[in-house]
């Protein structure tokens, strides 16, 4: 990747942009100055202006990911929020939510302070989520409005579980007054016993842990329901199961306020995938079967499922090297992700991108006018059809812990724009 | 062979799995004679790599590696390098480079041997990979078999106790399978996972309806160090309900081999008057235990044929 500023004019010559607020796909030229919108028109000619040749290519939104793992502060050798805000660059992605279950976690407005005072010289925009609970032991709420008022986009203990109910009612409660998403990582620990996979086949064939799926659909529903007495905003994260789907679709009609994610790799593999014990795809909640993928990718059909969201997890080599019982829990993501949505899913294109950049947002309550004249740059610019193989090189985390590795996969992000740095990854494929 | 290693019956082609067994009896006939070794595997470096505790598995596999004329180095991990933070991955990279033939290794991790073959060159022989399986068991327990019945092809046998958490359970399976056997499996429903069903077997939680049923039966040792949860309520209970006795076979009126893959829990899944009995031939499995170890250890390491 080659990050550079802005140039003071740039040309974005003969694309096709693809306005995700309007769901419009038009061949035009964007013209940049000094990193705003300048004009958007055809044949647009202005000799000072570099110019990138977008003939064939897709211009959009840049990418947001409300759901990545960056380590900092505590875990640095694995991810920090500047080599994170790199491996999302290179996933075409400008916007990310981080998650608090940090070392110590992200728990106090102090704490979000911290995030988002390291996070102004990155060239990204990241937004921390905090904890829902103090160091996020599911007992006592933190000071949500402290955080907020910090920049906190949304609470949750990602990682942990809030197993009791009593605890996550009031934390619908308490957020309900400030309007952000809860968002509860659902798996029963006491249904998923030390599970390490999928229960099913599978596990017993490799003699693997299994959790059962109704670790998540169970707390799923349990969410659902509290946040429905409350008619509140909920946000359920990395969904993987086929009752899982079926339950917020239920939900759904009757709280408008739901709003879920769904992970590429949930999308990609199934459990079978897991017979080479391959340390990457030991993730929580863990790859299901062939039934529940097949059942995520028809709850992204029908609207049941509102955005793609990586779940970005770093881990070192050393700790992903270990037995599969061993290793800790999660992939990374970011780098990989375009070009596996893009590849899985059905879809018309400008669908498959609006759950990378205006679903996402919309449930964020992040500005959707990013093509409006004047506006702050915040572009990727794709190939939807070119085919490559994903390779340590496409990857800049600090950790290289993707099953994706040497996987074909299908479209590509050839540019990033974001706050005022140019991304140029035409040039590795 | 047609596969390098041996880490799993599950995809182990069915000929070469007869192929051992065949073997198996050559050698158990050298075990007869008053010299008990052949020069087969002179010159061959063994290295027994225990991460987890064994008797059993561990004597027999070195008297197989004696009788062979090989080289052994014993590792246990209560005396190892592990105990000093060594990785895994270094202590077997470590053991390799001091230039040997073959690994041996228990190991407490299910996949272990394979992640195993993909740190080292030599061939891996699995002696037990956690939960997940335990292929040299299954193939001294299908030898036995074929000693007591002259066949394995169209033999019913069950496997009674604890089917969740054992890799005996699960390499017997597959091997029978392969070899023609029909299998079923009983035990208490919390240790019997329904989804096994789907590797080809029977299952039932009525130990009278397999002892109906069975030409022979493998009885596990209920492994209460592996149970993080009251998965069954008390000893009593389990004896009463899967507890082989004399009485409970008596109901039956028919001759039923009874096998164990050891250690027993006398008194618990198996009383010592069925242990010690004549229909019993726990004591034929360890001594066929060496010997498939010794056909294994043979046919993989590539020892010549004539020798033998």
């Amino acid at each position: 990747m080659n990050l550079k500023k802005l140039p003071k004019k740039l040309l974005l010559k003969d694309g096709t942009m693809f306005d995700p607020s309007l769901d419009k796909l038009s061949k035009k030229d964007i013209l940049i100055e000094n990193n705003k919108i300048a004009s958007i028109d055809s044949g647009i000619e202005d000799n000072k202006a570099k110019i990138i040749d977008c003939n064939g290519l897709v211009i959009t939104h840049g990418f947001c990911d409300v759901h990545v793992h960056f380590r900092e502060p505590g875990q640095e050798d694995k991810e920090t929020l500047a080599s994170g805000s790199l491996a999302a660059l290179a996933g075409g992605f400008t916007r990310v939510c981080t998650m608090p279950n940090t070392s110590p976690p992200i728990d106090s407005p102090e704490a979000i302070n911290f995030i988002i005072e390291k996070s102004l010289k990155c060239p990204i925009f990241i937004h921390p989520i905090g904890a829902v609970t103090k160091n996020q032991k599911g007992d006592e709420l933190t000071e949500i409005q402290g955080m907020i008022k910090e920049g906190a986009i949304a609470i949750s203990d990602d990682g942990f579980p809030i197993s009791d109910a009593q605890v996550m009612r009031l934390a619908l409660e308490y957020a309900s007054m400030f309007d952000i998403p809860v968002i509860n990582h659902a798996e029963d620990e006491c249904l998923k016993n030390n599970g390490v996979m999928n229960e099913g086949n599978c596990s017993i064939r490799l003699g693997l842990k299994g959790s059962p799926s109704i670790s998540e659909s169970i707390m799923i529903q349990r969410d659902l329901e509290l946040a429905n007495l409350i008619n509140t905003k909920i946000h359920v994260p990395h969904v993987s199961t086929s009752k899982g789907v079926l339950y917020i679709k239920r939900m759904k009609k009757l709280n408008p306020k739901i709003s879920a994610e769904v992970t590429p790799h949930h999308l990609y593999f199934d459990d079978e995938s897991l017979t080479s014990y391959n340390t990457n795809l030991k993730v929580a909640p863990p790859i299901r079967t062939e039934k529940d993928r097949k059942s995520l990718i028809k709850g992204i059909k029908d609207g049941t499922i509102d955005c793609i969201a990586t779940d970005h997890a770093p881990h070192t080599i050393e700790e992903k090297e270990s037995s599969f019982d061993m290793a800790p829990f999660g992939m990374i993501g970011l780098e990989s992700c375009f070009g596996v949505i893009n590849k899985i899913l059905d879809l018309p294109i400008n669908q498959k991108i609006k759950l990378i950049t205006k679903n996402p947002r919309d449930i964020m309550g992040f500005d959707n006018n990013l093509f409006e004249i004047g506006s702050n740059v915040e572009l990727t610019i794709l190939n939807p059809k070119i085919e490559w193989i994903f390779n340590y090189n496409n990857i800049y985390s600090k950790s290289k812990n993707s099953p994706f590795i040497g996987e074909k996969l299908r479209g590509k992000v050839l540019y990033t724009l974001s706050k005022g740095y140019l991304a140029d990854l035409s040039t590795k494929i | 062979m047609k596969q390098k290693h041996l880490l799993s019956l599950e995809n182990f082609p069915a000929n070469d799995l007869e192929t051992i067994i065949e073997t198996s009896f050559s050698f158990k006939e050298i075990l007869e004679r008053p010299i008990k070794k052949v020069p087969s595997l002179q010159g061959k470096t063994i290295v027994n790599l225990f991460f987890e505790n064994s008797t059993r598995t561990r004597i027999s596999f070195e008297l197989a590696q004696k009788r062979l004329s090989a080289d052994t180095v014993n590792f246990s991990a209560s005396s190892s390098s592990l105990k000093k933070g060594e990785s895994f991955k270094d202590t077997v990279q470590n053991i390799e480079a001091m230039k040997i033939d073959a690994v041996v290794m228990r190991h407490p991790s299910p996949g272990s041997s394979l992640l195993l073959t993909k740190y080292i060159d030599s061939v891996v022989i699995n002696a037990g990979d956690g939960t997940h399986e335990h292929p040299t068991q299954a193939i001294l327990d299908m030898t036995s078999l074929k000693e007591q019945f002259g066949k394995i092809n169209g033999l019913k046998i069950g496997i009674i106790g604890d089917i969740a958490h054992s890799r005996v359970a699960r390499s017997n399976i597959y091997g029978l399978n392969k070899m023609g056997a029909e299998v079923m499996v009983c035990g208490p429903s919390t240790l019997v996972p329904y989804e096994i069903e789907s590797l080809g077997v029977k299952i039932t939680h009525n130990l009278d309806e397999i002892l109906d049923w069975a030409d022979a039966i493998n009885v596990l040792r209920i492994q209460l160090e592996r149970m993080d949860r009251g998965l069954f309520p008390s000893v009593r209970e389990y004896r009463n309900l899967f507890g082989i006795t004399d009485e409970r076979l008596q109901k039956h009126n028919k001759e039923i081999i009874i096998m164990h893959p050891g250690p027993m829990n006398r008194g618990v899944e198996i009383d010592s008057s069925v242990a010690d009995g004549k229909s019993a031939i726990i004591l034929d499995q360890v001594l066929n235990g060496v010997a498939s170890r010794m056909a294994i250890l043979y046919l993989f390491l590539g020892g010549n044929q004539n020798e033998s």
